[in-house]
């Protein structure tokens, strides 16, 4: 006969020997259960502040970023200290009515918002592209607008390299370069993260007057006023680096919005 | 068992005389991973502290309805999932150290001395006497890796806990920092010289002969 009684029938359990199959099952059941519950439990209670510690850390690179551009620590403090960041889309070159910072994550997890990239077209290895991006507009004096910081991605050596470019408002000299997130070989790509590297950046311009992105990481010194030098025994993550860079300031990303900032529509 | 121990040989005993790590050579992967830094150091030793003595409750209550067929099952997934609330915890609350930390955090899974603790002692002891073994045993982690890290972080960055102990040639002193110290090489010899100082100061410590690999052939004859 079947006793309903949820204690006795604990009890009976718990009476059972150890080796018994029924209680080997709802023993495994039991700690299942009760550390699936621990773990998503944790996990969906902190998450708000992990992503707010994310969030800061990011912000934190930004500002060391422009710190680090000279002359922009004194603009940065006179407009304020904080950046505008505006979610853009890339294809059309403007700001993006209806997508958010805070409603960008969900737009790009529909694929719809995603352009898929020929091998032509993908430069930096990426496969696709996202058609909204998040960017940084710093503005100086008269609200003219003094610097744009614009997110790059693409495939390195060993797997993505994310970094943050900064323009001078004639949006074809580079201010600056932030390694956000590398897996490069330590000591040979990795050197990418280093200071001494990213400070030739500051000053080279991007394109040539015709508009054609000619930024290049030279193998070697440095040939043009477009390259930089090249990282010695990292000839892959150097390569990379250009693509990275000719595939987001040229038509396929960028582009079209350097293009609408040099008519004034910023 | 003969004479039951103590409560207090169990919690001190681990310290030194039985230390997990320069005694039992348990949970070296992250011992030797974490101790360029004496901050990192004591981060991840709290946090093993903090998985073994809340593993050697949890396993300890249930004790006496573990299975045998699938209570290794059972235990690594206790420990496992408390060391994801602890990684995330740490990753909500601190954040810097986590990052340092990485992946060690997660890995604390796989240390076999959490193992060690509640498949030998937890399993057949009572939850008081199971966490004071689990926090002795913590303990003694700790005692490790903070001497390892003290070292390593003193001679590498001539620092001790960011404090500039020997001021160093960059920055206008003497001390040139020894860059090896902050690799992986120099846990393994520092460890070395670790377990081989303790075994020279307590004899008792070092391992039966028989357990020595028979290189000499008059041992063998």
């Amino acid at each position: 006969m079947a006793d309903l009684n949820p204690l006795t029938a604990w009890r009976r359990l718990l009476a059972l020997p150890n080796e018994s199959r029924t209680k080997t099952l709802v023993m495994a059941f039991l700690v299942s259960v009760i550390c699936a519950l621990a773990v998503s439990g944790a996990t969906v209670i902190l998450r708000p502040i992990q992503a707010a510690n994310r969030a800061a850390e990011q912000q934190a690179r930004l500002e060391a970023l422009v710190a680090g551009i000279p002359g922009m620590s004194e603009l940065l403090a006179s407009a304020g200290g904080t950046l505008t960041t505006v979610v853009i889309d890339l294809k059309r070159g403007r700001a993006a009515g209806e997508v958010t910072p805070a409603t960008l994550a969900a737009a790009l997890q529909d694929s719809g918002n995603w352009t898929a990239l020929s091998p032509a077209q993908d430069l930096a290895g990426l496969g696709q592209r996202p058609d909204f991006a998040q960017i940084y507009l710093l503005r100086g004096e008269g609200d003219a607008l003094s610097l744009v910081l614009l997110p790059v991605s693409g495939a390195g050596y060993n797997g993505p390299i994310d970094a943050i470019v900064a323009l001078r408002a004639d949006m074809n000299t580079i201010a600056g370069l932030a390694i956000t997130g590398q897996s490069e070989t330590p000591g040979l790509g990795g050197r990418v993260e280093e200071p001494a590297w990213l400070a030739q950046f500051p000053g080279t311009p991007v394109a040539d007057a015709g508009g054609t992105v000619r930024f290049a990481v030279a193998r070697g010194p440095a040939g043009s006023e477009y390259e930089v030098d090249g990282i010695t025994g990292a000839t892959r993550t150097s390569n990379a680096m250009t693509q990275i860079m000719r595939f987001w300031l040229g038509p396929d990303g960028y582009g079209p919005f350097l293009t609408a900032v040099r008519r004034g529509e910023f | 068992m003969a004479a039951r121990p103590s409560s207090w040989s169990i919690l001190t005993d681990p310290l030194i005389r039985q230390n997990p790590v320069t005694l039992q050579i348990l949970g070296l992967c992250s011992a030797l991973a974490v101790t360029t830094s004496v901050a990192t150091a004591l981060t991840m030793s709290a946090a093993l502290t903090a998985v073994l003595v809340l593993s050697a409750a949890l396993i300890s209550m249930i004790r006496n309805h573990i299975p045998g067929s699938i209570r290794l099952i059972v235990q690594i997934v206790i420990v496992a999932s408390l060391v994801i609330v602890i990684d995330q915890l740490l990753q909500a609350y601190l954040f810097d150290i986590s990052q340092r930390l990485s992946v060690f955090v997660s890995l604390i899974t796989t240390n076999c001395l959490v193992l060690g603790r509640t498949e030998s002692f937890s399993r057949h002891n009572p939850p008081g006497r199971a966490m004071l073994d689990a926090l002795g045993n913590g303990l003694g982690y700790s005692l490790a890796l903070l001497v390892i890290g003290s070292i390593r972080e003193l001679f590498g960055t001539g620092a001790w806990l960011g404090w500039q102990v020997l001021p160093t040639v960059d920055q206008g002193g003497w001390f040139t920092p020894l860059s090896l110290m902050l690799l992986a090489p120099s846990g393994f010899f520092l460890l070395g010289g670790l377990v081989w100082a303790l075994r020279s100061v307590l004899p008792e410590q070092a391992e039966d002969p028989e357990l020595l690999p028979p290189d000499r052939p008059e041992d063998i004859a």
